[in-house]
């Protein structure tokens, strides 16, 4: 399997809104990479015609339902705005997205 | 130690309905303790004497009036995993970016646990939203095994294994997504029970991985586990991934004898890589077995061996989209610095997450990213069905599996910490059922040379958690494990 490069990392900690320094990278990269070698191993398990798991209770005698969609009482504005670090006049205040004319 | 804090919850809870002791007069106890011992071990992130005692005091008064009689858990004070969201009582994941965060509501175990009568001692201490083996990756501070102050209690629920160890709490819960109950009640010599996927809701549960992720109890003995999970089980409509099945009695038939189960060893939880002091304790545990009446039979689940692997994959691509909601916006820090909207998520996560939090979210994002979908979270998803019918396989031959929680005793504070993938390694014997959705349950089998507890494991098919508190119930009696003295309670 092909090593992993500085590119790729800085590309992927982009898409999940992460930033490394140097010396972090230094350090991730070669773990990175060993986890990777680890989990090549799936390459060498058969896996044909073998439906994939993503639950365990999409099968057998595990019963899930789904609710009713009813309305039922959210917790008051203000107590959900509680543990925001910027809000005003019952919203989420973030840093402008938009520029002033 | 105050002899209360060495009552089991059962014995706190009749004593409390029969008014020989108050609520109030068992918080004082267990808080005294914590204030005697945590210092030593730090399993906690956050006490809240004031809120506990005003609690044991109301709890009293209803007592008096008779109106807690059949609470279950009645006066009985609990810890909690610092992942599990407590109304007004802060819950920060062991992690900076929610180190303020105070949640407005109860998880739904939490409102089981307060409508039985229990209450909260406080929030333990883990590994950083639940990521880890040892608890080193709390963004506080490292939790110490009780029974050696130099080695880890254990991942990630740590913090509530090494507080009922210590006797700071009669129980406790965890979280477990890939070992993280068993292992540490394994290391710290408690009873740990990780329910069939589905029986526990995990509303108000933080998320790591949905698929993996279940609530489960913390006791010292397996009657005191059994006890806690008749408290948890049970359908919500608030968590569509939780069972409609109602719970079994699991206390009825715990003292019910176990002769004529077919108990399985798979040939792959003994092989190279076990300690053989593990071994030892365990094979004296299947001859009691064999002398309770269960036929020992080996068994295979062949693809034990790429478990981990498939747990990584699927752990850490669910973990990277859980954790995308931490972005400084809604709740949690917020990074003073940002000229845009993108750089304040970036920095927020930068400075908010520890670095093992940040490695899963990468590898997560990696498999999930264009191009290495099918090569990785596909191929997981399919071999974790291999594992699956490995296990519906077997539970046609035995009504057990038997075998190590761990395959080392506890290792020392920082010996594993550089290495990820040999941290990782150290689930090889919790992660399947967790992938696989069975329960699994770990009990002390013994002690080491050194003093250090040894853990074993049974798990059984799925919703049998009624059979495997009674196979675990039977094995814990006849084992008479004589509990040694802890460093500091040493005269």
């Amino acid at each position: 399997m092909a090593s992993i490069t500085v590119e790729q990392v800085k590309k992927i900690a982009e898409l999940a809104h992460l930033q490394f320094s140097p010396e972090e990278l230094q350090r991730f990269i070669p773990q990175f990479q060993e986890v990777l070698y680890y989990i090549a191993q799936l390459d060498d398990v058969s896996t044909e015609n073998v439906e994939a798991t993503y639950h365990v209770l999409e099968r057998g005698s595990r019963p899930v339902s789904m609710r009713e969609d009813q309305e039922e009482p959210s917790l008051p504005v203000e107590t959900v705005l509680a543990n925001a670090p910027d809000s005003a006049e019952g919203h989420f205040c973030v840093p402008a997205v938009l520029e002033e004319e | 130690m105050n002899e209360i804090c060495q009552c089991s919850i059962r014995e706190l809870r009749r004593r409390v309905v029969e008014k020989e002791v108050s609520a109030s007069e068992i918080s004082r106890s267990f808080l005294d303790r914590i204030e005697k011992v945590d210092h030593h071990i730090r399993a906690f992130l956050t006490v809240e004497a004031d809120q506990l005692l005003e609690d044991a005091a109301r709890l009293d008064k209803k007592i008096a009036s008779g109106e807690l009689k059949d609470g279950l858990l009645a006066g009985v004070p609990l810890a909690i995993k610092d992942n599990i969201v407590t109304r007004g009582m802060r819950t920060s994941c062991a992690s900076r970016i929610l180190e303020n965060y105070v949640p407005p509501y109860d998880a739904t175990v939490i409102q089981k646990l307060r409508a039985e009568g229990a209450i909260f001692l406080g929030k333990t201490n883990c590994d950083e939203f639940a990521m880890g083996s040892s608890g080193e990756n709390s963004a506080y501070f490292t939790t110490k095994n009780p029974w050696d102050l130099g080695t880890v209690p254990g991942g990630s629920s740590g913090g509530s294994a090494a507080a009922v160890a210590a006797r700071e709490a009669p129980g406790a819960l965890g979280s477990e997504t890939g070992g993280s109950i068993r292992q540490p009640a394994a290391f710290c010599g408690v009873v740990g029970l990780k329910p069939t996927y589905g029986l526990v809701s995990r509303f108000g549960l933080v998320a790591f991985a949905s698929s993996l992720d279940q609530i489960g109890p913390v006791g010292q003995t397996v009657d005191d586990t059994a006890l806690l999970l008749q408290v948890l089980a049970g359908p919500d409509s608030r968590d569509s991934t939780c069972s409609t099945k109602h719970p079994d009695d699991y206390l009825g038939g715990i003292n019910e004898d176990v002769k004529g189960f077919k108990v399985g060893l798979p040939k792959e939880w003994f092989g190279a890589g076990l300690s053989s002091q593990i071994e030892e304790k365990l094979q004296k545990a299947i001859a009691k077995l064999e002398g309770l009446g269960c036929e020992i039979i080996e068994v295979s689940l062949p693809h034990t061996e790429h478990a981990i692997a498939v747990y990584c994959i699927i752990a850490f691509a669910e973990a990277s989209s859980n954790l995308a909601r931490y972005d400084g916006v809604r709740y949690g820090r917020r990074t003073p610095e940002h000229e845009d909207l993108a750089a304040m998520f970036r920095h927020t996560r930068n400075e908010g997450f520890g670095e093992e939090v940040k490695r899963r979210i990468m590898l997560g994002t990696y498999v999930l990213s264009s191009g290495y979908y099918d090569a990785y979270f596909l191929k997981a998803s399919k071999v974790r069905t291999l594992l699956k019918n490995d296990y519906l396989q077997v539970f046609e031959q035995v009504d057990f599996l038997l075998g190590p929680t761990t395959p080392s005793l506890p290792f020392k504070i920082g010996e594993k910490v550089s290495d990820p993938l040999q941290m990782y390694l150290s689930d090889v014997y919790t992660v399947s059922a967790n992938l696989v959705g069975v329960p699994g349950l770990s009990i002390p089998c013994g002690y080491s040379e050194d003093g250090l507890p040894v853990g074993l494991q049974i798990q059984a098919s799925y919703f049998e958690e009624a059979k495997l508190l009674r196979l675990a119930n039977a094995l814990e009696k006849e084992l008479a494990i004589q509990r040694p003295d802890l460093p500091f309670d040493e005269s």
